[in-house]
């Protein structure tokens, strides 16, 4: 996938929407003096999640229901000669069967055929009853003999083999030629499986014509869409709903085949029909990131300067495209030759999925490597050649100039937290105690996360005094309640805990997906603009009974008063009451000269490791994170934020490989223990840094989005300070011990 | 804290394995309905072959009694026939902590402990480590630290975070990490969580 559609598919876009909503500039806002926006504010829904009171959809238990459960093909490639659901529907407590394959099977775990049963149990004894007759087909898994041109055809009549993106500025030759350093190396990113703790799952039941699904999603509006495209239904008709969601990481975007089928076995039987993934289906039929193998040609002058930086890609995700993996390299550094080619390879296994920050976090770790071997070719400090190499507006197709960009200050505010003046001053040169070396390492980021315009919310004020905030946006553990709750409070001079705050649910308000970092910036903006219309319909109130002009009226504290006479003053509550109903105020996210300017944020990342030369294990010691995405509403959940995209890019540095039975094309480690995923153990201290950059031309708050910006440049960090800590350059991820005891024997060999 | 229910070993079927599969596997289907309703002799000496049986539990300080089959786990139990949903089924197989619950005080992995072996004895769940409304000091300083983000482990990291600092009233930030390395957080919030779980340390002291 590449990154425009990723966030096209995050947004929900539909065509025309919101490119006229983008057109719409926003006013221009000084930065103003909050009383909670960017202070912490602890989760408003916390209660509800440490006493186990929050329902997610693996909790969510209807009257009646039927338990779902899904057939998958055990063959990599197989004609599917026939499917008998017979034997299966004759067993006692079978409700329902369907069957979701015909034709051929093109990778082990695809869906054959699903049953409904009274209980878990009876649905998978009845799922060994079904009948499938196989006609096995030659396959191929591994994408490296997938390349050969004997390798069997994964796609009918197509090579396995496709180009996905090339782009080219200015003559990379005669810029490699005018380079007095020219570095060529390649770096490789494997199979990163989501594995979220809540398996992807859905309970559908019907309700006449109307059908309502509790869905594991990060989008209830397309899930919706995408339901009622594939059962014909009118999207009027379906109601998705995503109370609390235990992780998804790009994996939960759109409508997925299990929730198609789980209401199609809900209209079959008129029962309520739930179907949960297995964790082994995370391995097999609910994407990845995709693999990688970048290889960077890059030509710098001896001050630094970059004259060249072309990018050769091979990725590969299964039966579907791999990532592009460009953006990095296009666009982070000022570079004025630049070619990129990439290719995809199709291999008999699952498709890939969006992974937090897709392409981008492959494309980091292969250009920030080669941004350290460059320094390292030059003598150079590696943050010194990324500043030299500094830029102020877009690299890539647009050229315009960043709205605002505060990357300047995380690498000087990160270095100085890390102690950057530590680090080797040439890679592997710190000798050590016994057999451990240490090193420091940085890398940079570039993300989206400017939020979408048109995104909707309401603020609801009743009679009664209390407050409801209304979006049809998730909360996938960043916060989001308590972020709707913090603007509309700091907007209307009350507490968090006075806002009802409702989310999760396909019939409110529309907001986009939550992916692409673009949740807080689409729906915070949102808020504020409903909350500010709620404002303005109270200081009208006030101003009627003051008997003033409304624009004479200020609201301090829980008071209304005349600017033209202070003694004119009304509470709060008696001009609320003068409201007399319940009253809705609609507010939405406004647009942002995108014909202007370009819209990114920004990070850079510093890690501190030791390495044990002799067993080749990596502890890292010490991490700094320094971001730039604009005004933070809730330092508190921001700061998790960060950690988690540190801690899931060091889990990926380090540890985490899906790896495939070639022979069968079914995974080797699909469970989270032969997967191996970080704990506490595996984690130090971890030091977030915001950097007080305010864009107002982003939205009327000035935020922007942080989940994948904080992912971005985590595993480029560690594998760096791995490089400076023993002097080469392990240039794959996860570094395993045998990876790294590898690279050292590379560098005795002096290849 | 107290030793965690053994481990697969790698490439091999674990007794869990063999026990949950024997409803359905060819091996379970073989071997043991003859002996259902029978008892057999193990190095423990003769143990009856239960196909279902009768068990009465305290759970969060109520007595239940239910038929369970001699296969199902605790964790099933608790969910699906007690409606208590806060402990979870991540990884259904002993690896991530998520169905982390109190066993006579002692945090076990409800996926990996069959509902008979809870016969007689009391399980403490999420949903009874509040009094009333005063939550928990580790529940409270999961809120104030921020120490989940999705929420889906967070059952599981405070139930045993709140029997590991029973047992060790003081501990260092090592033996926390350690005490909590059973728990798996997909959202990487780990340093928010030991966080938390020093402050509820610190709480409890001073309580």
């Amino acid at each position: 996938m590449n990154t425009k559609e990723y966030m096209a598919e995050a947004r929900g876009d539909t065509p025309g929407q919101a490119a006229a909503a983008a057109s719409k500039p926003a006013p221009e806002i000084k930065a103003p003096e909050y009383r909670l926006i960017g202070k912490s504010t602890s989760r408003i829904d916390g209660r509800e999640v440490v006493t186990g009171a929050a329902k997610y959809t693996h909790d969510v238990k209807l009257r009646g229901m039927l338990i779902g459960k899904i057939l998958r093909s055990p063959r990599a490639a197989a004609e599917i000669v026939s499917i008998d659901l017979a034997p299966a529907l004759a067993m006692p407590g079978v409700a329902g069967a369907i069957k979701l394959a015909e034709g051929k099977v093109r990778y082990a775990g695809q869906q054959v055929a699903a049953v409904a049963a009274v209980d878990e149990r009876t649905a998978e004894k009845a799922l060994a009853l079904v009948k499938v007759e196989y006609k096995s087909l030659p396959y191929v898994v591994d994408w490296e003999k997938a390349r050969d041109a004997s390798a069997p055809q994964v796609r009918d009549g197509k090579p396995n083999v496709e180009k996905i993106n090339e782009y080219g500025r200015g003559d990379v030759e005669k810029g490699l030629a005018e380079a007095d350093v020219v570095v060529e190396k390649t770096y490789r990113t494997g199979f990163e499986v989501h594995n979220p703790t809540e398996t992807h799952g859905s309970v559908a039941a019907w309700d006449g014509d109307h059908l309502t699904v509790y869905d594991s999603t990060q989008n209830v509006h397309s899930v919706r869409d995408g339901l009622a495209r594939a059962l014909k239904v009118p999207a009027a008709n379906v109601t998705v709903i995503k109370n609390y969601m235990g992780g998804g990481f790009g994996s939960k975007l759109g409508v997925n085949d299990y929730t198609i089928a789980s209401a199609t076995l809900a209209r079959q039987t008129e029962r309520p029909v739930k179907v949960l993934l297995s964790r082994r289906d995370n391995a097999v039929c609910v994407g990845y990131r995709p693999s990688s193998s970048q290889t960077y040609k890059i030509g710098a002058k001896k001050d630094g300067t970059l004259t060249a930086l072309q990018l050769t890609n091979m990725a590969s995700g299964g039966i579907g495209a791999g990532d592009d993996v460009s953006e990095p390299a296009v666009d982070i550094y000022k570079c004025p030759n630049c070619k990129v080619f990439e290719e995809t390879v199709y291999t008999n296994t699952g498709a890939s999925r969006a992974m937090r920050a897709p392409g981008h976090t492959q494309g980091a770790f292969g250009l920030e490597g080669a941004m350290d071997e460059v320094a390292a070719a030059l003598d150079m400090d590696p943050l010194e050649l990324r500043k030299k190499n500094y830029s102020t507006r877009n690299q890539g197709d647009t050229g315009l100039p960043y709205s605002s960009k505060g990357l300047d200050k995380c690498y000087d505010l990160g270095a100085r937290a890390i102690g950057w003046e530590r680090r080797n001053r040439r890679p592997g040169a710190g000798g050590g105690t016994g057999p451990w070396r240490r090193g420091i390492g940085v890398a940079t980021s570039i993300w989206f996360g400017a939020g979408v315009p048109g995104t909707l919310a309401d603020v609801v004020l009743y009679p009664d005094m209390s407050v409801e905030v209304i979006c049809g946006t998730q909360d996938i553990g960043c916060g989001t309640r308590t972020h709707m709750a913090v603007v509309a409070a700091e907007t209307l001079g009350l507490d968090p805990k006075d806002i009802t705050v409702k989310l999760g649910n396909s019939d409110y308000p529309w907001a986009p997906g939550s992916g692409g970092s673009q949740t807080t910036p689409s729906v915070a903006p949102a808020v504020r603009d409903a909350a500010l219309k709620a404002v303005g319909r109270l200081m009208a109130v006030a101003a009627a009974q003051l008997k003033v002009e409304a624009a004479d009226i200020v609201m301090t504290g829980r008071k209304f008063s005349a600017k033209s006479d202070p003694a004119k003053a009304a509470a709060f509550a008696d001009v609320y009451r003068a409201l007399r109903r319940e009253t809705v105020f609609h507010g939405e996210r406004g647009g942002m000269p995108m014909d202007q300017f370009a819209f990114n944020t920004f990070g850079a990342h510093f890690a501190e490791v030791e390495v044990n030369i002799e067993t080749g294990q990596v502890h890292v010691l010490k991490y700094v994170a320094a971001q730039d995405s604009g005004q933070v509403v809730n330092k508190l959940t921001a700061d998790s934020q960060v950690i988690g995209g540190v801690t899931q890019g060091l889990s990926a540095a380090l540890f985490e490989e899906r790896v495939m039975d070639d022979a069968t094309g079914n995974p080797v480690n699909p469970n989270m223990r032969d997967y191996k995923i970080a704990t506490a153990l595996d984690i130090p201290e971890i030091i977030s840094i915001f950097v007080d950059v305010f864009d107002p031309r982003c939205n009327n708050l000035g935020v922007k989005g942080l989940g994948e910006p904080a992912r971005v440049p985590s595993s480029p960090a560690v594998a760096n300070a791995v490089y400076n800590a023993i002097g080469v350059h392990v240039r794959e991820i996860p570094m395993t011990p045998k990876r790294v005891l590898e690279a050292l024997k590379r560098k005795e060999s002096g290849s | 804290m107290e030793k965690k229910p053994d481990r697969k070993t790698p490439g091999g079927v674990s007794r869990r394995d063999f026990i949950k599969g024997m409803g359905t596997g060819a091996l379970g289907t073989a071997v043991l309905p003859p002996l259902l309703g029978q008892t057999i002799v193990t190095k423990k000496g003769r143990v009856p072959v239960y196909e279902k049986k009768t068990i009465a539990l305290t759970v969060n300080g109520q007595k239940v009694s239910l038929e369970v089959a001699a296969n199902e786990t605790l964790l099933d139990v608790l969910r699906d026939r007690l409606d208590l949903t806060g402990a979870k089924k991540v990884c259904d197989r002993g690896e991530c902590g998520g169905c982390t619950v109190q066993l006579d005080g002692v945090p076990v992995y409800a996926c990996m402990t069959l509902a008979i072996r809870a016969d007689g004895r009391t399980v403490r769940t999420i949903e009874g480590l509040a009094e009333g409304d005063k939550l928990h000091p580790v529940q409270e300083a999961f809120i104030e630290k921020d120490g989940y983000q999705c929420g889906y482990c967070t059952p599981g990291f405070i139930m045993a975070s709140a029997a590991f600092l029973e047992k060790t009233p003081a501990p260092s930030l090592d033996e926390i990490k350690q005490a909590l390395s059973g728990n798996l957080c997909r959202c990487g919030n780990y340093a928010k969580i030991y966080g938390a779980v020093d402050a509820a340390a610190k709480k409890l002291k001073g309580a």
